[in-house]
């Protein structure tokens, strides 16, 4: 299945052809388009085999005796390079129109590291081993460093140091040793539906185990290793869209799912008493990110703080270890990603329109801004979790879930969480639609960036208002269609639960 | 058959050729001289792999005196793996060497600088093919004279006591090891050290033989650097031309553990599994401490250097520590970890040091500080450095990924965790100290008053580049450095571990 590569190739060579055509924006992001369309078509195709149970695979090179460079195509993977895949499309065209707007500087190296990190989390979709997907993380971390710290001053730097320090020492001061360790009791780093390690350990070294995975994956940022997304909103916010919303984020919950499902297996951890903590760590992270985010008055924060507690929503829905929570956990990787992209492609909307990044200032703008208040408003459903967004869907998947094995805390905590997130979305919408417009002058105070807010501005350029309407449109889609990521879901727990 | 002299030739080559680099005087054909001898010494040892991997180990009998009466030359795989590396930095060395020596060095002292280099060379490849104890003492000479003097090149009067300095050490040390060889030889009457291996375990439980492996350890852990004998290091890479440096970070310790290991797991260890020592701890023990402190405090001091140089010879230090950690475990995996890492070490020492020589050409600096925006206006040269920072760091993909993963393998195989996790958290340091420079050259804005800086010439970028790239090259495909070392501490490890 040399496929596979080439779809990995497709957006590194395309990172190389924007590199040599940096010259000319036009044809850069032209090349950037059609990379993008590029991968997407070649994605897609693999659906159906995947649905008819094949599994593609390819070794690439024996790195190490009995560790490969391998890809494999499993459901879970298939829906994240789907949804990682569709958004870089969408992505890109609002990367135009917001890189334009600002007018941003490195807009090449910025296309280009994009570019590289989309290749990468394509390879963590499709690693076929622990091994690849650990290789494809570190990737994924260091090609996203050049973007966080873009804009290259004192603050980016000090951001970058939290974001580099944090993923890397996890992810070798722990998740390293973690697949080292499983390496050397099973022998093996295959993904293999049911776990590897059912009769290789047991008692409290499943627990220190399941440790080392957890906060080893730093990108899944359960708290207390959150901090590194917060400090990843000095990017532009097209990266925080697309990357810290959806591929580097969903890399880590996604290799979540994927190493309690297909290394540990559910089984062995739920008969262990010593795995049991991640529920209640989870579900704390969900509550106190939720508490936090309620304070927040940057808009970019806000939404960062609730990505985290939506992270924790897919961890929370795992570490229930039913079938049928782990397929509400994949559902939500989908869910969440179309509704949290749609709330930062409007919060750039707005910083680019009229320059504002915090919520106090939004009083009234949705009458300036319809298109994207609107989209703003599904989005904010979809993460309660109100019909019909997808969100309603994951959560229900999950909440039944946790009903049928009688996991009352995880409800308490959905339930609570819910309140929660309507507490810190809704006032946003009521202000926007509602409250009139204050008078100008009275929203400077600490709006940094580009000085103050001025009122005469209309709807964001053009690609902004397309990009955000297609991934609200896709949320609200996702609630009507779900066939697509639900059976990829369900093919993850090998059936209908 | 010139075929069959060629393990003779391998070390004869550079040793006549050095006196020829004075005759010629000049630097430029004193240069193309040693570039030719560095590119033969290169293709024998390439050849002498060849002969190995297809019909077994060689035995050369210098002057066709039988051993154990006459000097044995002996190339066996791991050999000709040293060798290949050896005089492939070598080579690659001399090949960057000629811009770089020439802005460090006065021109009428370059053709004497040559010759030094030919001969520390000579000296290096030969204690890696000797068969005999005493002979490779004569070598560790060769190759030590040769480098205080290339030391003592260096600018400034800094240089000369650094080289000073090493002297002092590097002279206790070699006068350790002869101690110990003689008093094997009084206890043996042998010098070939297969002879000595066979003969050892029947006087394993004399006092003598305790005292030798004593002074054997000490005098070959000075030479290595080893944590807490590694004083004279970091001084030395330090004040030392550019060239030097990354000729010696990647060579000279590397030689120093190959030795080490062929003298202690090869010849000595027969006789400690025949010996009953005394005390709580066992030597094995002592060495996993001192290469665990070396690990950390290495690394600890490396963050806290101004000067780049300085801090990454430190990190040798540390590095060193790691490749004595895999050795001290004693095991196939633990073995062949520890000499992976000299392999891919060597690259990525070569890769830093070289990169640092052409910042300290373009910019006449090696401090951390005055690098600022160099990303910008050196964009290849700090390409590379990132590279070699993140082998060192050991992110997946590279060499220096390749060797951690075998030492954590080795320690959990052990059931040392604890060594696993120590492992994991000392190469966070490696980030501290490497993204330290990275910040440096891309965020700091190079100041106002700075002189416009160019890249560095084509003939350093391209073995720089070369050597960069052959740390990605390593981490993808491990054939010719792990599977060598596997089968290397296989054949050593022998009969199976105690």
């Amino acid at each position: 299945m040399i496929d596979l590569l080439r779809i990995i190739l497709t957006p590194l060579i395309g990172a190389i052809l924007i590199a040599a055509t940096g010259r000319s924006p036009n044809v850069r992001e032209t090349v950037t388009l059609l990379t993008a369309l590029a991968t997407f078509l070649q994605v897609a195709p693999l659906t159906p085999e995947v649905l008819a149970g094949a599994r593609p695979a390819l070794e690439i090179l024996p790195v190490m005796p009995g560790v490969p460079l391998a890809l494999q195509v499993e459901p879970l993977g298939m829906m994240f390079a789907l949804i990682a895949s569709f958004l870089w499309i969408v992505a890109s065209v609002y990367s135009i129109g917001y890189m334009r707007g600002n007018k941003e500087h490195h807009q090449t190296r910025f296309y280009v590291c994009f570019s590289l990190a989309i290749a990468f989390t394509l390879g963590i979709a499709f690693a076929g081993n622990l091994f690849t997907l650990f290789l494809f993380y570190e990737a994924l971390t260091l090609s996203t460093y050049p973007l966080v710290t873009h804009k290259g001053d004192e603050a980016s730097m000090k951001a970058g140091r939290v974001y580099l320090g944090i993923l890397l020492s996890t992810s070798i001061g722990l998740l390293l040793i973690g697949i080292l360790w499983t390496y050397s009791i099973t022998g093996s780093l295959d993904f293999v539906p049911g776990g590897i390690m059912a009769g290789k350990i047991e008692g409290p070294m499943v627990g220190l185990l399941l440790f080392l995975y957890m906060y080893g994956i730093g990108k899944a940022a359960m708290m207390p290793i959150h901090r590194w997304l917060p400090a990843a909103m000095v990017a532009p916010t097209p990266v925080s869209a697309l990357l810290h919303a959806v591929a580097v984020v969903k890399a880590g919950v996604f290799t979540v799912v994927k190493v309690i499902v297909y290394v540990f297996g559910i089984d062995l951890l739920a008969n262990t008493s010593s795995a049991q903590w991640l529920l209640y760590v989870s579900g704390a992270t969900v509550i106190i990110a939720s508490l936090v985010a309620l304070q927040q008055d940057n808009l970019k924060r806000r939404l960062a703080y609730s990505t985290i507690s939506q992270l924790s929503y897919v961890i929370l829905a795992a570490a229930i270890l039913t079938p049928i929570s782990v397929v509400g956990a994949a559902l939500h990787i989908a869910a969440h990603a179309f509704g949290k992209i749609t709330l930062f492609f409007a919060a750039g909307s707005i910083y680019t329109a009229a320059h504002k990044t915090n919520v106090s200032q939004l009083d009234g703008i949705g009458r300036r801004m319809p298109w994207t208040m609107a989209a703003f408003t599904i989005g904010s459903l979809s993460m309660i979790g109100v019909p019909p967004t997808a969100g309603f869907l994951s959560k229900w998947y999950m909440l039944s879930g946790a009903m049928s094995s009688e996991a009352w805390f995880a409800v308490g905590v959905l339930i609570l969480s819910t309140l929660l997130n309507a507490g810190y979305f809704l006032p946003i919408v009521y202000a926007a639609f509602l409250k009139p417009e204050k008078p100008l002058g009275d929203d400077h105070g600490d709006n940094h960036g580009h000085g103050h807010g001025s009122h005469g501005h209309g709807e964001a350029p053009l690609p902004i208002v397309i990009a955000l309407c297609v991934t609200a449109l896709g949320t609200v889609a996702l609630f009507f269609l779900p066939g697509l990521p639900l059976e990829l879901a369900q093919d993850l727990v090998g059936g209908t639960p | 058959m010139i075929a069959d002299q060629l393990p003779a030739l391998q070390v004869a080559l550079p040793l006549i050729a050095a006196p020829f680099c004075v005759f010629l005087r000049r630097p430029l054909p004193a240069w193309g001289w040693a570039m030719a001898v560095t590119m033969a010494c290169l293709g024998m040892a390439i050849s002498l792999l060849l002969a190995v991997l297809h019909g077994g180990p060689i035995s050369y009998h210098v002057g066709d005196w039988d051993p154990p009466w006459g000097i044995e030359l002996r190339v066996d795989m791991l050999t000709a793996f040293v060798l290949v590396l050896v005089s492939g930095i070598g080579a690659l060395v001399m090949a960057y060497a000629r811009e770089s020596v020439r802005a460090e060095i006065p021109s009428e002292r370059h053709a004497l600088f040559y010759a030094m280099y030919l001969l520390c060379l000579t000296g290096l490849l030969g204690m890696t093919i000797t068969g005999d104890a005493f002979n490779l003492f004569v070598f560790l000479e060769i190759s030590s004279l040769s480098t205080y003097a290339m030391v003592g090149l260096g600018k400034g009067r800094q240089a000369l006591l650094a080289a000073y300095n090493y002297l002092i050490l590097g002279t206790v040390g070699a006068t350790f090891y002869v101690l110990g060889v003689g008093l094997l030889y009084m206890i043996t009457g042998t010098l070939n050290m297969a002879d000595l291996a066979e003969r050892l375990p029947a006087v394993a439980n004399t006092r003598t033989f305790v005292a030798a492996a004593g002074f054997l350890a000490v005098g070959l852990s000075l030479k290595l650097a080893l944590f807490p004998l590694h004083k004279w290091l970091p001084p030395a890479y330090a004040h030392a031309p550019s060239v030097v440096t990354a000729f010696l970070a990647s060579t000279a310790t590397k030689v120093s553990l190959y030795v080490l290991i062929r003298i202690f797991v090869e010849v000595l260890a027969p006789a400690f599994r025949a010996a009953h020592l005394p005390g709580p701890l066992s030597e094995g023990d002592v060495v996993t401490i001192l290469a665990l402190v070396a690990m950390f405090s290495g690394s600890f001091v490396a963050i806290f250097q101004a000067d780049a140089k300085r801090m990454l010879a430190y990190s040798s230090v540390a590095q060193i520590g790691y490749m004595v950690l895999g050795v001290s475990m004693l095991t196939v995996t633990g073995l062949s970890a520890g000499l992976v890492h000299m392999f891919n070490h060597a690259i990525i020492k070569a890769t830093l040091f070289l990169a640092v020589g052409c910042v300290f050409l373009r910019i006449g600096s090696v401090q951390v500080k005055d690098m600022a925006g160099l990303g910008k206006r050196m964009p290849l040269t700090m390409a590379a450095f990132v590279l070699g920072g993140l082998s060192l760091i050991g992110i997946p993909g590279t060499g220096g990924f390749v060797s951690k993963w075998q030492l954590v393998m080795g320690a959990f195989e052990k059931g040392w965790w604890w060594a696993a996790l120590l492992i994991g958290l000392s190469s966070l340091l490696a980030v501290v100290y490497v993204w330290k420079v990275v910040e440096v050259a891309y965020f700091k804005p190079a100041p106002k008053d700075a002189p416009p800086v160019k890249e560095a010439p084509i003939s350093m970028l391209v073995p720089l580049a070369l050597i960069a790239l052959c740390n990605l090259f390593f981490g993808l495909q491990t054939d010719w450095s792990l599977g060598v070392a596997r089968a290397a501490a296989a054949s050593l490890l022998g009969g199976g571990t105690p």
